[in-house]
């Protein structure tokens, strides 16, 4: 039996194909997928995330434990509302999960986590919190909802709808969240444009979506989120990263914060192991069919494989996410197998796609 | 489902159309399309091959999947649409305007062997 958001029935009823996300029953796509991409791009694209879990961390020892469990580090979140991207990795340094925190205040933080790995996650962090002995209340939130409103116009759109909402949220800067009764809207999006994030009572969830249709926002399904983010250089768990591979070998280095002498879980695996792959963006030169994941890519230092791939409706290429043998650069040529045939692209440094607008070298 | 008539199907969701002068067109599915979504690719196969009935001989893809063209009946392949390479959305805009590639079939009959609209609205549902 799949899991249903509170905007199931909805999705239905205009017409959504579904299919089975990590066990639950989403829309894929409302009519095309690379319309709903567009209007993302151009306008503005509403998405039902409510599969993913929010998790209320509260108590004295929210901070401390969270320093533990997550590969960033949230001392770097100081003022109340602000947002980390990290990844949990586990004491191999494989990733268990990638989430988002947010800061609320010493004794509370929010995780918003993936939805198939969601009870994974949980155990995890109990199973951490249990032996760390930490003073902190792990609460599950289903009783929230989550939307994304992303695109150009998304704000105004949300202001539209929720005008009492626009004082608190108008000066918010990128990965950050300000908290309205009980709404939370972040700055923050999984598509490479501007937008909102809100997390809001399940109860209230179809209502909201309703309104912001009707304020222009288009439904977008999973099938043009999967697209933007990947124009977007973002990672999908599971797809780009999972816990076999170190997140020094997925791109996100970045996001691993090293340089104080904390002991996060998984440390000391990164430390051992160092980086041993490049991870890329690809852009197929040749025609010849679509890059997709596990496909091989053939370099000069050796073999590698393409994690995520799609056709880019904003550069109206074939593009992907690549790990490769350390020394693959940008500006590379490289060969992917599609079938029978090898078919030439070029190593480029991602994203390729940021505000609507292509990032890609001429 | 836009299942025209006159027209012959396989289950693996093409459509077959047997030409004035002979020869037979084939394409995907309305239905077909609509599973696939916004088709980005569509290779035909070479002109002068020779195919054999179930042999998988193209490919359509779409942003979200790859997926195979069969040949209905065996023949020789003598024409493919060069149209559908610059512009694959056309097959989700008239899926039975789009044909993919033409055969010369070794033996007409074969046609008989396909199915009709019935019998692929049941197939397909």
């Amino acid at each position: 039996m799949l899991k249903t958001t509170p905007l199931n029935a909805g999705h239905r009823a205009a017409g959504a194909r579904m299919v089975d996300f990590g066990g639950w029953d989403m829309p894929v796509n409302y009519g095309s997928q690379i319309e709903e991409h567009h209007a993302v791009r151009r306008e503005a694209g509403l998405f039902d995330v409510s599969h993913m879990l929010a998790v209320d961390l509260e108590g004295p020892g929210a901070r401390a434990f969270l320093q533990r469990a997550l590969a960033n580090d949230v001392a770097k979140l100081k003022a109340p509302g602000k947002a980390l991207y990290s990844c949990m990795l586990t004491e191999q340094g494989g990733v268990v999960d990638d989430l988002i925190v947010y800061f609320f205040d010493d004794e509370h933080f929010r995780l918003v986590v993936n939805a198939g790995t969601a009870q994974k996650d949980l155990d995890w962090l109990d199973q951490l919190r249990v032996a760390s002995g930490a003073q902190v209340k792990l609460t599950p939130r289903r009783d929230l909802a989550i939307l994304a409103i992303q695109g150009p116009r998304a704000r105004e759109s949300f202001w539209q709808c929720f005008p009492d909402t626009r004082a608190a949220t108008q000066d918010l800067v990128a990965f950050s969240a300000a908290r309205i009764g009980d709404m939370m809207v972040a700055r923050t999006g999984y598509t490479g444009e501007d937008g909102f994030e809100v997390i809001l009572p399940a109860a209230l969830a179809p209502a909201a979506w309703d309104k912001l249709v009707a304020a222009g926002a288009r439904p977008a399904g999973l099938g043009a989120r999967d697209t933007l983010r990947l124009e977007a250089g973002m990672n999908l768990y599971g797809q780009d990263m999972d816990e076999s591979v170190s997140p020094l070998d997925a791109g996100l280095a970045w996001t691993v914060d090293m340089k104080t002498p904390r002991d996060f879980v998984g440390r000391k695996a990164l430390e051992e192991n160092g980086q041993r792959h490049d991870f890329v963006g690809l852009v197929l030169l040749d025609a010849g069919g679509v890059l997709r994941a596990h496909q091989k890519v053939h370099t000069p230092a050796g073999e590698g494989e393409i994690t995520s791939g799609t056709f880019s409706p904003t550069l109206g290429k074939s593009i992907a996410l690549a790990r490769v043998p350390r020394g693959v650069k940008p500006g590379d040529t490289v060969q992917v197998a599609i079938r029978d045939k090898k078919l030439s692209a070029r190593v480029v440094k991602p994203p390729f796609v940021r505000n609507g607008k292509s990032l890609l070298p001429n | 489902m836009n299942i025209p008539k006159e027209l012959r199907y396989t289950e693996s969701h093409e459509w077959v159309r047997r030409e004035a002068d002979g020869t037979v067109a084939i394409g995907i599915t309305d239905h077909a399309q609509e599973q696939l979504g916004d088709i980005v690719f569509v290779e035909a196969p070479q002109v002068g091959r020779k195919v054999a009935a179930g042999e998988s001989v193209g490919v359509v893809e779409s942003v979200k999947a790859a997926s195979d063209i069969y040949a209905p009946i065996a023949g020789e392949v003598v024409a493919a649409n060069a149209d559908l390479s610059a512009a694959p959305e056309k097959v989700n805009e008239d899926a039975y305007a789009s044909w993919m590639y033409r055969i010369k079939p070794d033996n007409v009959a074969d046609l008989d062997k396909l199915l009709d609209a019935a019998a692929y609205e049941k197939s397909a549902s």
